[in-house]
């Protein structure tokens, strides 16, 4: 039995798992065995990855990627609210309760706001001598600050949730502190949450709260909980990580970092092709088969599991061209970066204008930005749901 | 070129308003898709791009 592949080559720390190559090769599905101790269907191919994550016979109880998690609960309780593991129609239910605040318009309105707070965290790295860790120094508070302020979570509490949000998404830290994590966070979403149902304000949370009211269906406290939380968690750990990695990948391909300083317009395709080329949900996605699943020659039965691997579709040579080269001014937008189907990101409007503020921005103003340690010092988190780097020492000519 | 979106299916991506602004945009309340006009000979192009990047396969075209 094949294992479910999780190991990258050292060689290039960004392409997605060894194995995908020959996987990709097979006629059909291939079954894997993995960490989380059930075997699974893995689809590799692009058009395979986005025809399964359209299927209504799959269910995302386990969803994002239970299978590498190894003790895995796979029966648990579906939770109140749960946006990334409900199905049919008790998930569109819920996502439509937020879907106005994470439109084209209203998140283009963010613009200004997103544009002030990278400028801000530039001004106040440029004032340091340097070194600085552009993780802690301006990845992830700009996600972090965009997400806080508009859910209504005070800014002052987030180094509490920050730390407690990694553990959740780490793959090999102990049980019990992964359980003590997530207690602590629930409590605390739990008291913002009830705090927000006496006091409206303004803010998505109040606005979800009033919402839910007004269509005669008001959200319990567990339920407001589970959204709160995948916002806020979610909104952290993908664009800190996009922003440190996808500037690596520039700072080792300087043609490609010169062509975007020169060209700001660029910004909104380098942003897909930066999306597409790092697929950092980076184990695929995990779906239980509820009804018995026809493909070609094979059937897969009600029971089993399969694996979207988003990382390999996106690497597919038949939907793009020299998959494994960067190329910024490439036409990416059908990328699989953000999922497929009903599941699809729910807040990619958000991460692309992020990003592209950061790649319009961050370059432009520090042309001399470069490493302050060796490459090969550079610790990638291949550990976690979500893949980036631990740390990203930069400096620049002063 | 016709154009029909299934509104139940949508998942409010936005991701055809991206592709083809001038003939898609989403309602306020939900976010849902809906038509701006039918699109121009021009717009065709932006239009397909739209139904193949729609993640809910709720747009359909009559060509």
């Amino acid at each position: 039995m094949t294992e479910f592949p999780v190991v990258r080559r050292s060689e290039c720390p960004f392409d997605p798992a060894g194995g995908y190559t020959a996987l990709r090769q097979a006629p059909g599905p291939t079954r894997v065995s993995t960490p989380a101790g059930v075997d699974a269907w893995v689809f590799s191919r692009y058009d395979d990855v986005r025809k399964v994550l359209t299927d209504p016979r799959l269910s995302s109880r386990s969803a994002p990627s239970a299978h590498v998690v190894p003790g895995a609960d796979l029966e648990r309780e579906i939770e109140d609210g749960s946006i990334l593991q409900s199905d049919g129609e008790r998930h569109s239910d819920v996502r439509r309760l937020v879907t106005s605040e994470f439109t084209v318009r209203r998140i283009q309105a963010l613009r200004p706001r997103i544009q002030q707070l990278i400028e801000e965290h530039i001004d106040a790295m440029l004032a340091t001598e340097g070194p600085v860790d552009l993780l802690t120094a301006f990845a992830l508070p700009i996600p972090s600050l965009v997400i806080c302020e508009l859910l209504g979570v005070p800014y002052a509490d987030r180094a509490e949730f920050q730390a407690r949000s990694a553990a959740l998404v780490a793959i090999d830290r102990p049980e019990d502190e992964v359980a003590r994590a997530n207690d602590e966070l629930q409590q605390y979403m739990a008291s913002l949450a009830m705090a927000k149902i006496e006091k409206r304000e303004d803010d998505l949370l109040s606005r979800l709260i009033t919402r839910a009211e007004e269509q005669g269906a008001p959200l319990t406290v567990p339920a407001l909980v589970s959204i709160g939380l995948t916002l806020l968690i979610a909104g952290h750990e993908t664009t800190a990580n996009m922003i440190t990695l996808s500037t690596l990948v520039l700072l080792r391909n300087p043609d490609q970092l010169e062509a975007l300083r020169e060209n700001p317009e660029l910004a909104p395709s380098a942003v897909e092709e930066m999306l597409r080329y790092l697929t950092i949900v980076q184990f695929g996605l995990f779906r239980h088969v509820m009804d018995d699943l026809p493909i070609g020659d094979l059937t897969i039965k009600a029971g089993e599991y399969l694996v979207a691997a988003i990382s390999s579709g996106n690497r597919d040579e038949t939907a793009f061209a020299d998959p494994d080269e960067v190329d910024l001014s490439r036409n990416a937008s059908a990328h699989l970066a953000f999922g497929f189907g009903a599941h699809q990101c729910l807040g990619q409007q958000l991460a692309r204008v992020e990003l592209q503020e950061v790649y319009t921005r961050l370059y432009a103003r520090i042309p001399t930005l470069r490493l302050a340690v060796p490459f090969e010092e550079i610790r990638f988190k291949d550990n976690t749901l979500v893949y980036g780097v631990t740390a990203l020492p930069v400096t620049w000519d002063r | 070129m016709d154009v029909t979106i299934d509104q139940d299916s949508c998942i409010a991506a936005g991701q055809c308003v991206l592709a083809a602004p001038d003939v898609f945009d989403q309602r306020e309340e939900d976010g849902v898709a809906v038509l701006r006009q039918n699109p121009s000979a021009d717009q065709h192009g932006a239009t397909r791009e739209a139904a193949v990047l729609c993640p809910a396969g709720a747009i359909e075209l009559d060509e």
